[in-house]
């Protein structure tokens, strides 16, 4: 630096550093107005993390789809011959939605442990440290966990119609129950950021591992609320699982539909506010525990 | 740079876990552009200090300011000047060494062209380009903290934080690690380093404040310190064990010191701190001669930093006074 070069003080500068190579000085401060826009870019970075991650390990991501894919074909060959669906019908036809609302239930691990990983490892420390905007952390999460799980329900619509599902009902009533399965991922998104952050060590998600067996077999996912005993029978009735699970059958014109309990006549009302409850719960649980890290 | 006060400035900073007194009315001031070692035990508040001035922690009580801006006011302005080296590498194993550099340049807004540069730079600087491709669960315990040191680094940070940079690391990757944090000193780059290692601070830092129960107990260069404990010391071992209580008593009278003469049975080893060090070896020397004992070795040291913790502390259990 020779002495009529101006210091470089407080910006973005890139006077030659001591070694010719261009030293990256103290970034500026997003000008105002673009704050949002840096956040976005932030979000789409963290997004991008997520989405190297996989184009590196093909392996994991295949095993990952493979495994309700699995789940469906073991329910629906081994299983399947010996259940009967109440109100009549094939059982694959019945089982395929419920397994869709499975899959998306599951997701909860994964953005739970990726969670958790990274808070234990200290990345989230380091995000923190930086100049960012610290929601991006989040957001990249949910969008990619997101995109993964659409990816999932696409193959196993795949699979169930490789086993004999079909949709019977209108193609707008397909999309609102592809959406109905996406609002339940959503929520599950988010619970799994909560508890992510709350547990903090990735050992623990197993805990959560094995617990979500028994609410989804407490549920119509797998086999009719009708054969429970009746107070199994109520608790099951009522499971979020259960009331998306039916709304997406009854949706896709698929058997398993009817019922005259309360929840099950009104299982599409369920199945938008089973979700908006618990997103009205985990989000600023988790909003604020993510800003109680600094306590 | 804010104004040309201090790099760090610390004051009265408190702050409690339950009944554990984390930090306890802790005070510092890191001059700008050199390198500061907080030295101290497991729990002595080395972390919490680090991260309360990397704005990860909320200042509870008391006032800390780094590269001149309030860290608990103008957090976002202190983000943008620091480097964080936190206890676990946070890269990402799954990622290439590459595309975590990337990624932090494009958190920085360096843009991907710009990234994607800087990273290959950062690579090369730190001896792992050819590597720079792998996935970084593949790299050796060194390979990582330096790749870690790399990101810490995209924008040349005013203030860099160090948390214990080589502890787990074989004394290999120690050595790599070290190389690094003295290739970063002459930039300008403040580097404030905890370790619980006396010769990494001794190695590594201009200054020295030495922490316990999350105060600082003593601070200085090393040598200060080390004069603290009475400047040069006086070895002697000597063949047979039995002639060492008489040593002993032969070293306070030159030193005039008896409660400093320290022995250590095992290996037949009296030691003392002395003021003027050529006269008192002459004087020994001499008076071993006169009293016929027979010495195996007689030497002249400065105290090592360990000799200057432990006395700090207060911790002499290891030592047997006389």
């Amino acid at each position: 630096m020779t002495a009529t070069n101006p210091k470089a003080v407080d910006t973005a500068a890139t006077d030659p550093g001591p070694t010719g190579a261009p030293a990256v000085r103290t970034p500026p401060p997003p000008a105002a107005g673009s704050a949002f826009g840096w956040w976005l870019a932030d979000s789409w970075t963290m997004t991008r993390r997520e989405l190297s991650r996989w184009a590196r390990h093909p392996g994991q991501v295949l095993v990952n789809l493979a495994f309700p894919v699995m789940m469906l074909l073991m329910f629906a060959l081994f299983i399947g011959g010996s259940m009967t669906v109440a109100g009549g019908g094939d059982y694959a036809e019945f089982l395929v939605p419920g397994m869709f609302v499975v899959t998306m239930a599951f997701g909860l691990e994964g953005t739970m442990t990726a969670i958790s990983r990274d808070l234990e490892r200290g990345v989230v420390d380091r995000f923190r440290s930086m100049p960012m905007a610290p929601s991006a952390l989040l957001v990249g999460r949910g969008v990619a966990d997101m995109l993964d799980s659409a990816a999932g329900l696409l193959v196993m619509v795949g699979a169930g119609l490789l086993i004999g599902w079909q949709w019977n009902g209108s193609f707008p009533a397909a999309l609102a129950a592809v959406g109905l399965l996406l609002l339940l991922r959503f929520a599950m998104l988010w619970c799994g950021i909560w508890l992510g952050l709350v547990v903090g060590r990735p050992e623990l998600v197993t805990a959560v591992q094995i617990l979500v067996w028994p609410v989804a077999f407490t549920s119509s996912a797998f086999a009719s609320t009708e054969a429970m005993p009746g107070w199994l029978r109520v608790i099951a009735e009522w499971n979020p699982l259960s009331a998306t699970a039916t709304a997406v059958r009854e949706l896709f014109g698929n058997p398993g539909a009817a019922g005259t309990s309360w929840p099950t006549e009104n299982a599409v009302l369920l199945a938008v506010l089973w979700p908006l409850l618990l997103l009205s719960v985990a989000c600023p649980a988790a909003a604020a525990r993510f800003r109680r890290l600094n306590r | 740079m804010n104004g040309n006060g201090p790099a760090i400035r610390a004051q009265g900073l408190r702050r409690t876990y339950g009944s554990t007194r984390a930090l306890d009315g802790l005070d510092m001031t890191v001059a700008r552009g050199s390198v500061h070692a907080v030295l101290g035990p497991n729990g002595s508040g080395k972390t919490t200090l680090v991260r309360t001035l990397a704005t990860l922690l909320r200042v509870r009580e008391g006032r800390a300011e780094v590269a001149g801006f309030d860290v608990t006011d103008r957090p976002r302005d202190v983000r943008r000047r620091i480097g964080l080296l936190g206890q676990h590498a946070a890269v990402d194993e799954e990622l290439s060494g590459r595309q975590n550099l990337e990624l932090f340049g494009r958190l920085y807004h360096l843009g991907g062209r710009r990234a994607a540069a800087r990273a290959d730079e950062l690579l090369e600087r730190f001896g792992i380009a050819d590597t720079g491709r792998r996935a970084v669960g593949t790299y050796s315990g060194g390979m990582r903290r330096r790749l870690d040191l790399a990101a810490s680094l995209i924008v040349e940070p005013e203030v860099l934080f160090l948390d214990e940079p080589t502890t787990g690391l074989d004394p290999r990757g120690r050595t790599e690690v070290w190389e690094s944090v003295r290739s970063l000193v002459g930039g300008g780059t403040t580097v404030l380093l905890t370790t619980q290692y006396l010769e990494e601070a001794d190695q590594l830092a201009d200054r020295i404040s030495v922490l316990d129960h999350g105060r600082v107990i003593a601070e200085g260069t090393s040598d200060q310190l080390k004069a603290e404990l009475g400047g040069d010391r006086i070895d002697v071992v000597v063949r047979d064990a039995g002639q060492l209580a008489g040593v002993a008593e032969l070293l306070a009278g030159i030193t005039g010191d008896a409660a400093g003469v320290e022995t250590d049975t095992d290996t037949r080893r009296i030691s003392a701190p002395v003021a003027d060090r050529m006269s008192a070896l002459n004087r020994l020397v001499r008076s071993l001669h006169d009293h016929g004992v027979e010495a195996e070795d007689v030497s002249v040291r400065r105290p090592t930093l360990d000799e200057v913790f432990m006395h700090l502390t207060g911790d002499m259990k290891e030592e047997v006074p006389q």
